[in-house]
C-alpha cells in the first residue's frame, strides 16, 4: 500500500540466547499514530531501534519509509526521527545550540531551520528560552526541546521511546496534543508505552507481550476480543466484596482496587443483576454498581491467560 | 479493620534554605489502610516520605508513626516500617536468598525467627526452590515480589511503598496487589507514593499532592467526582482537527481534548450534551458518529485539580 | 564524508570544552605544571663527583692535567693512586665515579705529535650519572689542551668482570652547558603532550553514551568518520595551543634552547598528536565508561613514555630486548624529535627517520580509529 510507511514482517532479535523481539509483523500508515504496548521487557524499545536502524536484527524483514532498514540502514536515517527514552539533549548547549546542531546534522537550510525553530519554540512555550542551557530546564521543558530537535528537520515518521513515563499529567496531556497536531501534519508517530490506557489514545495499536504480537488494530476492535464487558460495584470494603464476587458464575476476573471493585464477566448485563441479586441476598452491602467499558488492561489479562492456558493445553 | 490512626501529620512543613518543599500538610492514616500520595516529581512527596521515614527532621509541625514522633524518636520510627522501591532495593549481582539474608540482616531478624521468615517470603514471591537464582536474571514481576518479601522480612506496621508496579505486566501486579490486600487484612498500614495513575487506584483512599500542598483528599470515586465541574463525555467526529477547533465555543463546554480517534469533551452539568454537542458541530460542518457519557478517570480529575500553568512550570528546577 | 556535519560536531565539542572550565584549567595548566615540577625538580646536574687519579708519569705536563680537575667544580679528586688495579677496585667498591689514567708518555706524546691519549675508567652502572660524568671530563680535558684524547672505558660494578670500551654518544656534544634540564624539558613537553591528547580524547565518546546522547547520534545521517573527525579536530587545536604554550614556557622560564623552526615543530606534533588523539579516541570506543577510559588512557600514554621513549632514561643504556621495544613506542620518535629540534635545530629532512615512524604510526591508528567505532547499539 503506497501509504504505509512501516511495514514490518516476521522481525526477530535474539539477545544471548533470550528472544527480544519474536517473529514480530505490524503496518504503519501515513498521518497515524501507532502504538506499541507492553509492560517491561515486552520488546519495544528493540523494535523501535531496529526501526531507527541502530541495532541489527536477526531475521524479517523491514522496510521503513521506503528503505529496507535491516540491509541499508543508513539510508532511512534522514527521513527520520529517533528520540530514545533519554532524549538525547546536550545539557551544557543552549536551547537554540541544540537544535542548530541537529539542524546541521541533518542538513536543514538556514532559512528553513530559522522558521522551524521559531515555530517550535513557540509551541512548546520555550521562546523565552533560547539561551538556558539545556540541563537548567525542567524535566517537562527538556522533553519538549527533545521533540523539538527531533521535529527541526521535518521527518516522516518519529519514533518515540516511552515518552510519557514518569511524565506528569499535564505534561502527558500536552504531549499527546502535540502529537496529534504532527498527526494533523502527516507525520507518522510510533511511540512506546507501558500504560495500557495510552492504548486507547492511539489510532492503532500493537500490544506485545514478551517480545510476541499479541494483537494489532484499533482500540475499539481490541475491545472486541474480550468476549463480554466490565463492571465497578464501588464500596469500602472490596476485599470482602471480592470474595463474594471471585466465584461467581460467569465471572472471568475480578480486581480489587482501592474503593471499588473491577470485575470482568461473559454478559454485563446479566450478571449485574444476578450479582446485585446475590449480594442483597447474603446482605452484603455495596455502593453503586454499573457497567463500564472494559479497559485495555482487561483486555489484555484475558488475551495473555488464554494464550498461557493454550500453551499449557498443548504441553 | 483496626480504625486507630497510624500515622498521623499535623503542619507538617520541610523547608530547604528558599525553597519550601512541604508547605503544611497534615493527614491521618488508619490501622490497615491503603493510603497513596500521588504527585509528579517535585511535588513534595518524596521529601514527606522522608520525614516520616525519619531520615529528614521536619521544619516545623509534626509527626507520628505507629506512636513514634518523627522528630524525637527517629530510630524506633525506623524499626516498625519497611520501605520498598523497586527499582532500587535489591542487589542484582545476590542470588535471592543472598537479598534476603542481607536485609534480614539488616533488620535485626535473628535466630529461628530468620529461617522462618526467609521461607515465607520465598514462598510469597513464589521463589521457593528458586532461590539461588541471581535477582539480576528475575523478570519484572518476581523482583518486585522479592522486594516486598525483603521489606517485611521484621514484620513492619507500617510498609512504604515508592512506585511499586511501574511498568510491570498487568497480571504480576495483579498478583502483587493481592498479596498488599492480605497485608493490609492483617493491620499492616500501607503507604503508597506515586505518579502512576492507575497505580493510585488501587489505594483506598488518596492526597493528591502538588507544589508542596495537599489539593484534594478522599477516596478515588470522591476525588474524580470532586474534580470534574460537570460531565465527561466521548466524541467520535469527523473532520476531528475542525471539531477540536469548535467545540470549545459550543456553550456550556468547559474543556476538550484529543483522544485517540475521538475527542474527550467536558460540559457544564446543567446542559443536554447528548443533543446539544451533535447539532451545534452540525453547524460547523462536522458529523459526530458516536456521542457517549464517560466517567471521568484520576488524570482527567488530577489535570482538572492542579491547572495547565501550575503545575508544567516553566522555571528552570 | 560531509563537511557541514563534520563541522557541527566539531563546532559542538568546542562549546562543551569551552564551557567546561574544569577542563580547561587542567588543560592549560597542568602542563605547565608539570614542566615546572619537572624542570626544578629533576635535576640530573651533578656536583663533586668523586675522581680518582693514576699519573703514571708525574710530569709537568700531566700535574697541569691534574690541577685541571682539581679545579673543576664538577669534580673532586679524592686520592691519587699507584696502579691500575687500586682505580678499578675503588670504582667496584663505589669509592669513586670516574678514574683518569694519565700514562707515563703523555708529555712526550705531547710535544712530539701535539696529540696525546688519557684513559678514563666510568662507573658504568648508573647511566646518567655516567654520561654526566664522561661530558664533564670531555670538557675539562678539551679546556686542556685540543690535542689531548680520551679513551673511555666502563665498569659495570661485577666484580672479576673486564672492563668494557665505551664509545663517547654524540648527544653530550651538542648539550654544551651540559645542562640536564634541556635534556629533560623537551622530553617533559612530549610527555605532558602525549597525556593531554589521551586523556582528553578518550573521554569524548564514552562521555556521549553515559549522557545517553549517542544513542540518538547513531540515529542521524552522521558518519562514523564524521564523529570521529568532528570529535577529534578540536583537541588538535587545543593541543597544537598547549604545545607552544609548553615551548614558549620551556623557553622564557627555563632558557631551554629553541634553535629549530616553529614549522617543524608544528608539524612534528601534529604527527605525534595525530597518534595520540587516535589511540585516546580508540580507548574511548572501547570502554563505554569515562572512569575506565581515562585509566587506561592513563596506562597506554604516561607508562610507555615515561619508561621507554627516552625522556629521562637514555634508550641506548637500556637492555637489548627492551631497546628493541622501544622502536614500537610511538613516542620514543616524537621525544628523539623534539630534542633534536631544540637542541639541534633539526629541519625536517633531518629528522626523516622520526617522521616516518610516526606517519606510519599515524596511517595504522588512523586506519582503526576509523574502523572501531560502529553506528550500531549492538
Amino acid at each position: 500500500m503506497s501509504d504505509e510507511i512501516v511495514a514490518i514482517s516476521g522481525l526477530t532479535k535474539r539477545f544471548a540466547g533470550v528472544v527480544a523481539v519474536d517473529s514480530l509483523s505490524f503496518t504503519a500508515r501515513k498521518g497515524e499514530i501507532l502504538g506499541l504496548v507492553g509492560p517491561d521487557g515486552a520488546g519495544k524499545t528493540t523494535t523501535l531501534r531496529i526501526l531507527a536502524g541502530i541495532l541489527p536484527a536477526d531475521t524479517g524483514s523491514a522496510l521503513v519509509a521506503g528503505q529496507d532498514v535491516l540491509r541499508e540502514p543508513e539510508a532511512v536515517k534522514s527521513r527520520i526521527s529517533y528520540m530514545p527514552q533519554q532524549f538525547g539533549l546536550y545539557e551544557d548547549l543552549t536551547v537554540t545550540e541544540n537544535i542548530r546542531f541537529y539542524a546541521d546534522i541533518f542538513e536543514v537550510t538556514r532559512t528553513v531551520r530559522q522558521q522551524r525553530e521559531a515555530q517550535l519554540l513557540e509551541a512548546s512555550g520555550m521562546s523565552r528560552f533560547r539561551d538556558r542551557l539545556a540541563g537548567q530546564l525542567s524535566g517537562g521543558m527538556k522533553r519538549k526541546l527533545g521533540i523539538a530537535c527531533a521535529l527541526i528537520h521535518t521527518p516522516q515518521l518519529l519514533l518515540l521511546d516511552e515518552p510519557t513515563t514518569g511524565v506528569d499529567p499535564v505534561s502527558r496531556r500536552e504531549l499527546w496534543s502535540i502529537l496529534y497536531s504532527l498527526v494533523f501534519e502527516g507525520v507518522t508517530v510510533l511511540v512506546s508505552t507501558a500504560y495500557l490506557d495510552e492504548a486507547e489514545r492511539c489510532h492503532r495499536l500493537l500490544l506485545m507481550h514478551q517480545g510476541s504480537r499479541l494483537f494489532f488494530g484499533t482500540p475499539t476492535d481490541l475491545k472486541s476480543k474480550l468476549p463480554g464487558g466490565a463492571l465497578s460495584i464501588i464500596s469500602s470494603n472490596p476485599q470482602a466484596l471480592q470474595m463474594a464476587t471471585a466465584g461467581e458464575q460467569g465471572v472471568l476476573r475480578v480486581t480489587a482496587m482501592g474503593d471499588e471493585l473491577h470485575v470482568v464477566v461473559d454478559d454485563p448485563d446479566r450478571r449485574l443483576d444476578q450479582l446485585r441479586e446475590r449480594f442483597d441476598s447474603t446482605g452484603i452491602s455495596f455502593g453503586d454498581m454499573r457497567r463500564i467499558p472494559a479497559s485495555v488492561e482487561d483486555v489484555f489479562v484475558y488475551v495473555v491467560s488464554n494464550q498461557q492456558t493454550q500453551q499449557a493445553r498443548e504441553q | 479493620m483496626n480504625r486507630a490512626p497510624s500515622i498521623v501529620v499535623d503542619k507538617l512543613m520541610k523547608r530547604f534554605d528558599t525553597f519550601t518543599a512541604v508547605k503544611q500538610v497534615s493527614f491521618q492514616i488508619h490501622a490497615g489502610e491503603i493510603f497513596g500520595l500521588l504527585g509528579p516529581n517535585g511535588s513534595g512527596k518524596s521529601t514527606i516520605i522522608r520525614m516520616l521515614c525519619g531520615l529528614l527532621t521536619p521544619s516545623s509541625g509534626s509527626a507520628t508513626v505507629v506512636g513514634f514522633d518523627i522528630a524525637r524518636h527517629a530510630e524506633e520510627v525506623r524499626e516498625h516500617i519497611g520501605y520498598m522501591s523497586q527499582k532500587f532495593s535489591l542487589y542484582n549481582d545476590l542470588t535471592a536468598l543472598e537479598n534476603l539474608q542481607f536485609f534480614a540482616g539488616l533488620f535485626g531478624v535473628k535466630g529461628s525467627a530468620l529461617d522462618e521468615r526467609i521461607a515465607w517470603a520465598l514462598k510469597m514471591a513464589g521463589l521457593a526452590g528458586s532461590e539461588r537464582l541471581l535477582t539480576g536474571e528475575l523478570s519484572g514481576g518476581w523482583k518486585q515480589r522479592l522486594a516486598l518479601g525483603s521489606a517485611v522480612l521484621h514484620r513492619p506496621q507500617v510498609l512504604f511503598l515508592d512506585e511499586p508496579t511501574a511498568g510491570v505486566d498487568p497480571l504480576s501486579r495483579g498478583h502483587f496487589w493481592e498479596l498488599i490486600h492480605q497485608m493490609s487484612r492483617e493491620g499492616v498500614t500501607i503507604l503508597v507514593t506515586t505518579h502512576y495513575m492507575d497505580e493510585a487506584e488501587y489505594c483506598n483512599r488518596l492526597a493528591l499532592i502538588n507544589q508542596g500542598l495537599i489539593v484534594a483528599m478522599g477516596t478515588p470515586t470522591e476525588i474524580k467526582h470532586l474534580a470534574i465541574k460537570g460531565t465527561l463525555w466521548l466524541v467520535e467526529c469527523n473532520p476531528l482537527g475542525r471539531a477540536l477547533a469548535v467545540v470549545k465555543q459550543a456553550p456550556g463546554v468547559i474543556d476538550a481534548s484529543v483522544f485517540g480517534a475521538a475527542l474527550h469533551v467536558s460540559v457544564d452539568a446543567s446542559r443536554q450534551p447528548l443533543t446539544e454537542l451533535p447539532t451545534f458541530l452540525a453547524s460547523h460542518e462536522v458529523r459526530v458518529d458516536r456521542i457517549e457519557l464517560i466517567s471521568p478517570s484520576l488524570e482527567d480529575a488530577f489535570v482538572s485539580l492542579t491547572g495547565d500553568r501550575t503545575f508544567s512550570d516553566e522555571s528552570a528546577q | 564524508m560531509n563537511l557541514r556535519r563534520c563541522a557541527a560536531m566539531s563546532c559542538k565539542e568546542f562549546i562543551q570544552i569551552r564551557r567546561d572550565r574544569r577542563s580547561l584549567a587542567i588543560v592549560l595548566f597542568l602542563p605547565l605544571i608539570q614542566i615546572l615540577l619537572l624542570g626544578y625538580g629533576a635535576r640530573l646536574d651533578a656536583n663533586h663527583i668523586p675522581l680518582y687519579v693514576l699519573d703514571q708519569e708525574g710530569s709537568q705536563h700531566s700535574q697541569a692535567l691534574l690541577k685541571a680537575f682539581q679545579a673543576s667544580p664538577y669534580f673532586n679528586v679524592v686520592k691519587t693512586v699507584e696502579n691500575y688495579g687500586a682505580l678499578v677496585r675503588a670504582i667496584d667498591s663505589d669509592h669513586c665515579k670516574l678514574g683518569i689514567v694519565i700514562p707515563w708518555n703523555f708529555s712526550e706524546r705531547l710535544d712530539d705529535s701535539g696529540r696525546a691519549t688519557v684513559q678514563a675508567v666510568v662507573d658504568g652502572t648508573d647511566d646518567n650519572s655516567a654520561q654526566l660524568a664522561e661530558g664533564y671530563a670531555q670538557a675539562v680535558v678539551a679546556n686542556y689542551t685540543s690535542g689531548v684524547q680520551v679513551d673511555w672505558f666502563a665498569r659495570h660494578g661485577l666484580a672479576n668482570q673486564a672492563t668494557s670500551r665505551l664509545s663517547v654518544d654524540d648527544r653530550t656534544w651538542f648539550n654544551e652547558d651540559l645542562e640536564s634540564k634541556n635534556f629533560i624539558i623537551p622530553g617533559t613537553v612530549a610527555l605532558v603532550m602525549a597525556l593531554m591528547g589521551a586523556l582528553l580524547s578518550s573521554l569524548t565518546i564514552a562521555r556521549e553514551w553515559e549522557r545517553g546522547t549517542m544513542e540518538q547520534l547513531v540515529a542521524t545521517p552522521v558518519t562514523a568518520l564524521e564523529i570521529m573527525v568532528g570529535k577529534l579536530v578540536p583537541y588538535l587545536v587545543i593541543s597544537l595551543l598547549d604545545a607552544a604554550l609548553c615551548a614558549a614556557f620551556a623557553v622564557a622560564w627555563f632558557e631551554v634552547p629553541f634553535r629549530g623552526g616553529l614549522g617543524t615543530f608544528f608539524f612534528t606534533t601534529t604527527l605525534f598528536l595525530i597518534v595520540i588523539l587516535g589511540i585516546g579516541y580508540m580507548i574511548s570506543v572501547a570502554t563505554k565508561s569515562q572512569l575506565g577510559a581515562s585509566q587506561y588512557a592513563l596506562l597506554v600514554t604516561l607508562l610507555p613514555t615515561t619508561m621507554l621513549s627516552g625522556f629521562a632514561f637514555p634508550i641506548h643504556q637500556q637492555p637489548a630486548p627492551i631497546r628493541a621495544l622501544t622502536y614500537l613506542v610511538y613516542s620514543r620518535y616524537y621525544v628523539s624529535a623534539l630534542k633534536r629540534i631544540f637542541l639541534d635545530g633539526a629541519a625536517i629532512n633531518e629528522l626523516v627517520p622520526q617522521i616516518a615512524a610516526m606517519t606510519i604510526y599515524a596511517l595504522v591508528v588512523g586506519f582503526f580509529a576509523t574502523r572501531a567505532f560502529r553506528k550500531s547499539l549492538q
